[in-house]
This record gives structure tokens, C-alpha cells and sequence, in this order.
């Protein structure tokens, strides 16, 4: 490892522009001739539009133009879609109901768009917003899945009964029922996994500009996958043809999933514009975000498992019902399906699962991934859960899970995944010995000494990322490849362009991504320039999500390094007139080895462009592409400890410690890593004890604001204390796993196992907010 | 409408806006000075904070003629010349930031923590002081790392002068 290369915390090349007010966000651009959007929402959760007055907005200053939804279904803009296909038990589609851009006939939740209104500035467009008049009538609603699914409920959509998506399962019933039946002891638990806001800090925003001459659109956008955008605006919502659109995801002020989907807004920004004849800039506000951005989790669960006489777990029966909100988003059929109920055997030995989960409509923002997604509403369950079983059979929950542990590999689970590697009981005793686990009794008894309640709880998950195998997923419903590309090119003044199908929005790809150039050339990572985020500059890509830029998108980089180096050494033998195979690479130097001979990268480079003495037959140049398609999943994994104490006066929860000890494989730049897990932690912790997306009965969103929904802050967290324990992913070349969402998946449970321990019961729902532990504590 | 005159990162300024503008947009939208961000619409993320008259300000919550005759420092305004603020460097050096959007309101914020608490500032302290700042990305863990060793930085910064 050199100062830059793997392995190495190089500080971020990409934080001069942050720290110094540089950045460039999409609200950040401006164009000649900019008109400014807002839009003209619905204040109910579920209504007929019977009409909309647009006379009074249109004579104000600065109106360019009021867009309805019926003029959009008349220009022939697609209606938004889902695009993974997921199958019910009896065989039936699941059942997608229409969602155009604007409603032209009816609105299913509050927020949702009717009308847009373009004017010179952002103010008049505002303003004129306020004066459009829109004629609803009001219908029943149905704000939550107990209430989707009672009888009599009101029908959301025609194409969906009973407002259920799908009715899906996964596992071996017979099998499962066999376990329970010949069991020793059956552990049962019911959760909610409550519902969140991503709240990435940067509200999202779209740009559009249509050239009429060129019959071309531009979209500046807050995507996580600009070339997944374009693909879908091409491909579904007939925006224009790929070779029309470009996208350009510039600086992406957080994404945590929130920002994968292509939304009703930027649609309506790209057609305004062609109809307006300007650029059209829309920029959201919090409260819009909080109404529209996709929500995550809101799965309710009822979950049993088997235990032998030795306390082996042999089954695990799970039936969760999963609030899917208004509509259908982009991925939001996988989540609760492929994302969740695969990751149900955890870090254990289940010999037999089966899992139910049904999807149902209800009159709330639509829900999709949220950092995570899936895995961390498996995990929560599990830890839940094993938590539960150890109290229960009066063991010590550690030895419980490490009696359970799956220690050899590769392990199939009953639920579709195949584990390649790890070892989880190594992240169990570093998480244990950072914790002092053995003192925590004599802690304990301390703090009831001085009254206080002190609780300890653990949590080990497992997760699935580097997604995906495009095959494997194309088996299960999904409608695109999860493959990732890259091209790497060589200048002939030996600078290093690395072209990227990743997406960085805050993971520091530009330094990481150089460490590997910067390791595999010997050169400092600042002749490395890491391009992303624009379709007509990178040759396509799926974007970041999941934790597979390291996984995926850097190994595509490594595919294209490869073929770079496999030339240069070419053309670095035929300069030094030497064997290809006695070619090295070495600082920046082509050396014959074993003697003194060495062509620098530069001269390689010029060489390859000037063409004047290339080997025979050789074509000029020196830049090669490759699209990587990774063979399987990865699985990071590892243990969260959480101790705290809880005020049983106030109900108050106060950290006292919290270790983890994650399994990333190898770690490419360990400051970048430890931020990832900080931050997914906050996020976790966050869900543990304060955030809380609440809907009343009538559908209207009660925690729409930052004054509401609590965000954690400063001083809600602790300093955390990280470990690593490594087993190589087996998987990719680089032996990386992936570490972004490890922190969200893991540590909601820990947080709730040691507040249940503390106040001596089990019955908490998150987010253990202090008047719900004084409940707890007090009934 | 109405002029508004006053210093921004030193230099003086003047610009004619409606009398509803606040203070960030007179900055981002009539001076291009998009370093300071907007995060929420209640004044509870921070995002936006910049100094007038030497003192930490949400600048969503001051109307740009309240601002009139004072002097604005911006995150575009406080290194000197090709030389970060202590703040700014303290930031990078211990992975203060990821996305970068709430990150110009925590560094101004956060110079003024240390103006305020000079060299008696504790991880409590920081904690508590950051609370009107929101961050998604880091779990505040490497920013309060960045807010203590900045404050160490500047005190023998201001030694030096």
C-alpha cells in the first residue's frame, strides 16, 4: 500500500469545493432565460379533481403558464411505474395502479401534484400557485394498512381488490410447520418497523432546458443514477428518445436512497420546458420533500421461531404487512420482497423458513428504499427477536446467537441467498471486548445503586449488497441489469481520466476511486480525475445504491485498469525492446525487470497517441471501457453493542457506549469507512428513538417539518467506537463487501434490545421516544 | 423593491430586491454566492448560516434589509486566499464532511462556537452548541472531531498574530 493507495486514509480530494463554498448543486445552476416551477398540490389525502381554475393565476405578474395534469395525459407523458415485477402466491401480477405526473382525476395523498405554475421568478410562480383554484371532492381514506385492509375499506385503485398490491411468499411452508410442530420452545414476537423520511439535506431539484433546434432536452437533477433516470424518462414516460436527454447529476447533497427514483417534478420540468419554450428550474422545500420525497420501512410483523431442546433454532414463520403508500415507486416492490425476506435467516443456521409479507395501498406518500432497504427491517425483526428467545429461555443472548451462528461457508440459506464468506463470530468478540460485556452486571448493579436503569443490547446483522447479479435479479422481476461500467483513459500527457457509472453523492468516490489508479500506476491520485454524474460523458451506468460502488462500480474500474495496463506493457516493450512479460509496473515507471531499463507513464502515453512506433498492428490510443457484472451478492456483517441508561422519571434514554464491529472485507480507505458507519449508525439510532413519520387518520401528515419530525442531532448521539474484523469477500477482485448502509441495518435493534433490557419487558415499539419508555416503565 | 446596501466577505455590496427577500436568497440568487445553502423551510437546519458582524446567523431567518449596513461573512469569504480557514481545514482533515450540503452552515457555525467558548470547549459542549445544525451524512461524529481540533488550530492561530 502506498500513501495513496488502498488501504490508505487519504483525506478527500472533493472536499476543497465543499469546504470552500464551491460545491455545485443542481439549485446552484442557473441558465439564460430560466422560468422557475411550483407546484399546486392536493391538501387531501384522497380526492376527485373536479375541476381547476387557472383564470385568476394567470393574469398575476410574471405567469408564463398554469400546466394541468390533463393537459400532460393528452401530450402523452407516461405514467410513473415500478419497475421490479413481483409475483403473488397465486400466481397473479401484482397489481400496479396508474400514476400520472399530475393527477387529472383523482389525488391519493397529501401533496400529491395537480397543476404547475411557470413564471419568471420563483416568488410570482408561488404566488400564482396560491391563486389556482382547484374543485375537489373529497372521498374516504385509508391512512394506514390496518385500515387498507378492513372490510368495506375504500378502493384506492380499480386494478388492486382490497388495495393489495401483492400477497407473496418465499421459503418452504411444510417445512417450517414441521419445525414448530416437533419444537421444544416457540419464541413469538410482534413488530412495527415505523415509518421514516430519508431527509437527505439537499432538497431535490430539477433543471430542464429544451433546444428546439436540436429537438434536445437537458435535465440538471439530484439523482443517485442519472443514466437510469434517462433511461426510464426514454424508455416509460416518453419523454424523448436517450439520444435526445441528457441528465446531469451534478453535486448530490445526500441521496440515502430518496433520490433513485424519477419523480412526478422533474417529468413535469422537462415537458413545461418544451411547452414554455425556456428553461424551466424547479427547486423542492423541505415541506415538499417531506410530502413527496419516497418514504421508507412502515412494515407491520408478526414472526415465530422454533427452538430444539439444546435452543437450535429449526424454523422461523414471519407474516409482515408492508404500507406501500399512494403508489407504486420505482423499486418499491423489491424491498419488502427481495430485500427483506432474503436476508430473514440472518447470521444463523435456519434450517426452515417461511415468510408472507403483503403490500397494500393507503392514502400516504409512497414508500421505496430507504438506506438499507429491507435488510434493516429483517435485521430489526431477527435481533428482535433472538433478543426476545434468550430472555425467554433464560439464556445469555450472545450465546445464544453464537450456539446459532453460521460458521461454514459457503452457507445456502432457505431463503435464496448463498453466504460466500465470513466470521461472525469474530465481530461478536471484538464488539464484546469493546464493550467489556463480562463487566456489565457489575455496571448494572451500580447504576440501580445510584437509580438508574441500565440496559445492554445486542444486535448482529447480516446484509446483502454489491447488488447485483443482473441475471439473478432478472430472475426474480427485476426490469434492468445491476451490472456497473467504466472507461479509463490514458491522456498522452499521462494524466488519468477515470469515467464511472458510480454516482457520488457524499461517499468520496473521486478519492477512492483515484487510490486504486493511484495504487495499481504508482501515480498521486492528483493526475487522476474521477468523472461521473453525466450521461453524455459516461458511457452509462446503473448509479449507487445498495453499497456497490465499491463492489461493482470499483471493480468495473479495475476490468478497465486491467486492459490499460495489459496495452501499455504492449507498447512499454515494444519502446524498451524488451519481453511483454518481463514488463512491471513501478511508480509511474514500465520497468524490464531485472535490469535498469524503464519507460515512464508519460512516454507510454505519448507514445500511444503520436502512433509513430506502435507495435505492428496495434491501433492507436490508449483507453479501454469494461462493464462488470458481479457473480453473486456480498455480505457484510457484524455486531453492534448499544448500553445505556435510561431515567425512569422522565423515560430519557442516555448512551453510555456504542461499539461495533463490522466485517466490510478489505477496507479501501478506513476514514472513509468508519464516516459511512457513523452516519448509517445516526440514521438507526435515529429510527431507535426519535423519527417518526405520522399520518392521522385522515391522511394528513402530522411530522411534515423539521419542527416536527425529529431529526437527531448533535447532542441526541454518542461518539461511537468502531472495530473491523476482515474476512475477504471472495466475490470481486478487490475483496470488498461494501460498507454504506451496514450502520442503518444494524443498530436500531441494538438501541431498542438494551432499552428492553433496561426497563426489565419487551413491549417498546420504535422510536422508543422518553413518553413511550415512561409507558413502558410506568403502563 | 428596495436597495439594500452592505458588506459581504468584505466588499461592499448593493442590490435591489423585493422587500420579502431574505438574506440567503439575496446572497445565492442576486450575488451567485451558492456556497450558502437551503436545507428546510422552518429555520432548523443550519444550512444556511453565515456571519453578520461576526456572529453566527441562520440567514433564513433575517430578511436581507435587516442585513442593510452590515457586514455578511460567507463560507466564500473566510480563507485567505489559498489558505483555509483553520475551521475549513479541520473540517477535511478529519472527514468532517460527505455529501458537503449542510457543511458550509456547520464550518460558520462552528467558528463561532470556538469565537464564543475560546479554548474551553468540550465534546458536551460541541454537541450541545451544534444542536441547530442538522447533518445526515456523518452521525456528527467526525464534525464534533472537527469543531475540537479546529478550536485548538485557531487558538495558536490567533498566538501567531
Amino acid at each position: 500500500m502506498g500513501v495513496e493507495g488502498i488501504g490508505a486514509s487519504v483525506v478527500r480530494k472533493e472536499d476543497k469545493r465543499f469546504i470552500t463554498g464551491k460545491g455545485r448543486y443542481v439549485d446552484d445552476v442557473k441558465l439564460v432565460g430560466m422560468t422557475h416551477a411550483h407546484f399546486v398540490r392536493s391538501p387531501h389525502a384522497h380526492a376527485k379533481v373536479k375541476g381547476i381554475d387557472s383564470a385568476a393565476a394567470l393574469k398575476m405578474p410574471g405567469v408564463i403558464a398554469v400546466l394541468t395534469g390533463s393537459e400532460l395525459v393528452a401530450d402523452k407523458i407516461g405514467n410513473l411505474i415500478c419497475g421490479w415485477a413481483i409475483t403473488s402466491k397465486d400466481g397473479s401480477p401484482m397489481k400496479m395502479g396508474a400514476w400520472p405526473a399530475m393527477a387529472p382525476e383523482t389525488v391519493r395523498f397529501v401533496g400529491q401534484a395537480v397543476a404547475v405554475v411557470i413564471a419568471e421568478t420563483k416568488n410570482q410562480a408561488r404566488d400564482a400557485a396560491e391563486a389556482v383554484v382547484v374543485d375537489y371532492e373529497e372521498l374516504p381514506v385509508v391512512a394506514d394498512i390496518k385500515a387498507a385492509i378492513a372490510p368495506g375499506a375504500v378502493q384506492l385503485h380499480p386494478e388492486a381488490p382490497g388495495n393489495i398490491i401483492y400477497d407473496w411468499h418465499i421459503g418452504d411452508q411444510a417445512a417450517a410447520d414441521a419445525a414448530f410442530k416437533s419444537a421444544a420452545n416457540v419464541v413469538s414476537l410482534d413488530v412495527v418497523n415505523n415509518r421514516l423520511v430519508p431527509n437527505a439535506m439537499e432538497p431535490r431539484a430539477a433543471v430542464a432546458d429544451y433546444d428546439t433546434a436540436e429537438e434536445h432536452y437537458t435535465l440538471y437533477t439530484t439523482s443517485q443514477n442519472p443514466h437510469v433516470a434517462r433511461l426510464v424518462l426514454s424508455a416509460f414516460y416518453n419523454i424523448a428518445p436517450e439520444h435526445k436527454l441528457r441528465v446531469i447529476a451534478p453535486d448530490v447533497g445526500g441521496g440515502f436512497g430518496s433520490k433513485i427514483y424519477i419523480y412526478p417534478e422533474e417529468m413535469v420540468a422537462l415537458w413545461a420546458s418544451k411547452k414554455v419554450g425556456r428553461p424551466v428550474k424547479w427547486t423542492g422545500d423541505r415541506s415538499e420533500a417531506f410530502l413527496t420525497d419516497a418514504h421508507g420501512r412502515d412494515h407491520v410483523t408478526h414472526a415465530e421461531m422454533a427452538f430444539d431442546k439444546d435452543n437450535r433454532i429449526t424454523g422461523l414463520r414471519v407474516k409482515t404487512h408492508a404500507n406501500l403508500g399512494a403508489y407504486m415507486s420505482l423499486f418499491s416492490s423489491s424491498v419488502p420482497t427481495y430485500l427483506y425476506a432474503t436476508l430473514l435467516s440472518g447470521q444463523y443456521n435456519i434450517p426452515a423458513i417461511y415468510a408472507e409479507v403483503i403490500t397494500v395501498y393507503t392514502n400516504t406518500t409512497p414508500v421505496d428504499a430507504y438506506r438499507g432497504a429491507g435488510r434493516p427491517e429483517a435485521s430489526y425483526l431477527l435481533e428482535r427477536m433472538l433478543e426476545t428467545a434468550a430472555r425467554q429461555l433464560k439464556v445469555d443472548p450472545a450465546e445464544l446467537r453464537r450456539k446459532n451462528f453460521i460458521t461454514q461457508f459457503p452457507h445456502q440459506t432457505p431463503v435464496i441467498m448463498a453466504y460466500d464468506v465470513g466470521d461472525f463470530g469474530a465481530s461478536l468478540d471484538s464488539a464484546m471486548k469493546a464493550i467489556d460485556y463480562a463487566g456489565f452486571p457489575a455496571r448494572k448493579a451500580k447504576a440501580k445503586s445510584e437509580g438508574k436503569l441500565r440496559g445492554i443490547g445486542l444486535s448482529c446483522y447480516i446484509e446483502a449488497c454489491g447488488i447485483a447479479p443482473s441475471k439473478a435479479v432478472g430472475s426474480l422481476g427485476a426490469g434492468v441489469g445491476l451490472w456497473e461500467s467504466a472507461e479509463v483513459r490514458v491522456n498522452p500527457v499521462g494524466t488519468i481520466e477515470v469515467l464511472t457509472g458510480s454516482h457520488s453523492h457524499g461517499q468520496g468516490h473521486e478519492t477512492v476511486f483515484s487510490q486504486l489508479i493511484a495504487e495499481r500506476l504508482g501515480v498521486s491520485i492528483n493526475q487522476v480525475q474521477i468523472v461521473h454524474g453525466d450521461t453524455d460523458k459516461v458511457q452509462f451506468g446503473m448509479g449507487t445504491y445498495g453499497s456497490r460502488s465499491a463492489a461493482v462500480g470499483l471493480t468495473a474500474i479495475l476490468k478497465a485498469m486491467e486492459k490499460v495496463e495489459a496495452k501499455a506493457k504492449k507498447i512499454a516493450a515494444h519502446q524498451l525492446e524488451a519481453s511483454e512479460g518481463d514488463i512491471v509496473i513501478e511508480n509511474g515507471e514500465f520497468k524490464v525487470t531485472g535490469t535498469d531499463k524503464s519507460i515512464a507513464l508519460p512516454m507510454v502515453a505519448l507514445a500511444a497517441y503520436t502512433a509513430h512506433n506502435l507495435p505492428d498492428g496495434m491501433e492507436p490510443g490508449l483507453k479501454e471501457t469494461a462493464f462488470y457484472d458481479p457473480t453473486n451478492f456480498t455480505f457484510p456483517a457484524g455486531t453492534y453493542i448499544c448500553e445505556l441508561e435510561v431515567d425512569a422519571a422522565t423515560g430519557k434514554t442516555s448512551f453510555v457506549n456504542f461499539v461495533a464491529a463490522d466485517d466490510f472485507g478489505r477496507l479501501l480507505n478506513p476514514m472513509i469507512v468508519e464516516g459511512q458507519v457513523h452516519g448509517g449508525l445516526a440514521q438507526g439510532i435515529g429510527q431507535a428513538l426519535l423519527e417518526h413519520a405520522v399520518f392521522d387518520a385522515n391522511g394528513q401528515p402530522v411530522t411534515a417539518s423539521f419542527m416536527d419530525y425529529t431529526m437527531p442531532r448533535a447532542d441526541d448521539l454518542p461518539s461511537f467506537k468502531l472495530n473491523h474484523t476482515t474476512t475477504l469477500c471472495p466475490g470481486n477482485p478487490l475483496g470488498v463487501k461494501g460498507c454504506g448502509e451496514a450502520g442503518a441495518i444494524g443498530s436500531s435493534a441494538a438501541v431498542i434490545n438494551a432499552i428492553t433490557d433496561a426497563i426489565g419487558h419487551n413491549k417498546l415499539e420504535m422510536p422508543a421516544t422518553p413518553d413511550r419508555v415512561w409507558h413502558a416503565i410506568h403502563g | 423593491m428596495s436597495t439594500v446596501k452592505l458588506t459581504v466577505n468584505g466588499k461592499a455590496v448593493s442590490a435591489e430586491v423585493e422587500d420579502r427577500t431574505l438574506l440567503v436568497h439575496l446572497l445565492r440568487e442576486h450575488l451567485n454566492l451558492t456556497g450558502t445553502h437551503v436545507g428546510c423551510d422552518t429555520s432548523q437546519c443550519g444550512a444556511c448560516t453565515v456571519h453578520i458582524d461576526g456572529r453566527a446567523v441562520k440567514s433564513c431567518t433575517v430578511l436581507a434589509g435587516q442585513a442593510a449596513g452590515s457586514s455578511v461573512t460567507t463560507i466564500e469569504g473566510i480563507a485567505k486566499g489559498d489558505e483555509l480557514h483553520p475551521m475549513q481545514a479541520a473540517f477535511r482533515d478529519n472527514h468532517g464532511l460527505q455529501c458537503g450540503y449542510c457543511t458550509p452552515g456547520m464550518i460558520m457555525a462552528s467558528i463561532d462556537i470556538v469565537h464564543r467558548h475560546g479554548g474551553n470547549l468540550d465534546e458536551a459542549t460541541v454537541r450541545h452548541e451544534l444542536e441547530g445544525n442538522i447533518c445526515r451524512c456523518t452521525g456528527y461524529h467526525n464534525i464534533v472531531k472537527s469543531v475540537l481540533d479546529a478550536a485548538g488550530r485557531m487558538k495558536v492561530a490567533q498566538a501567531a498574530e
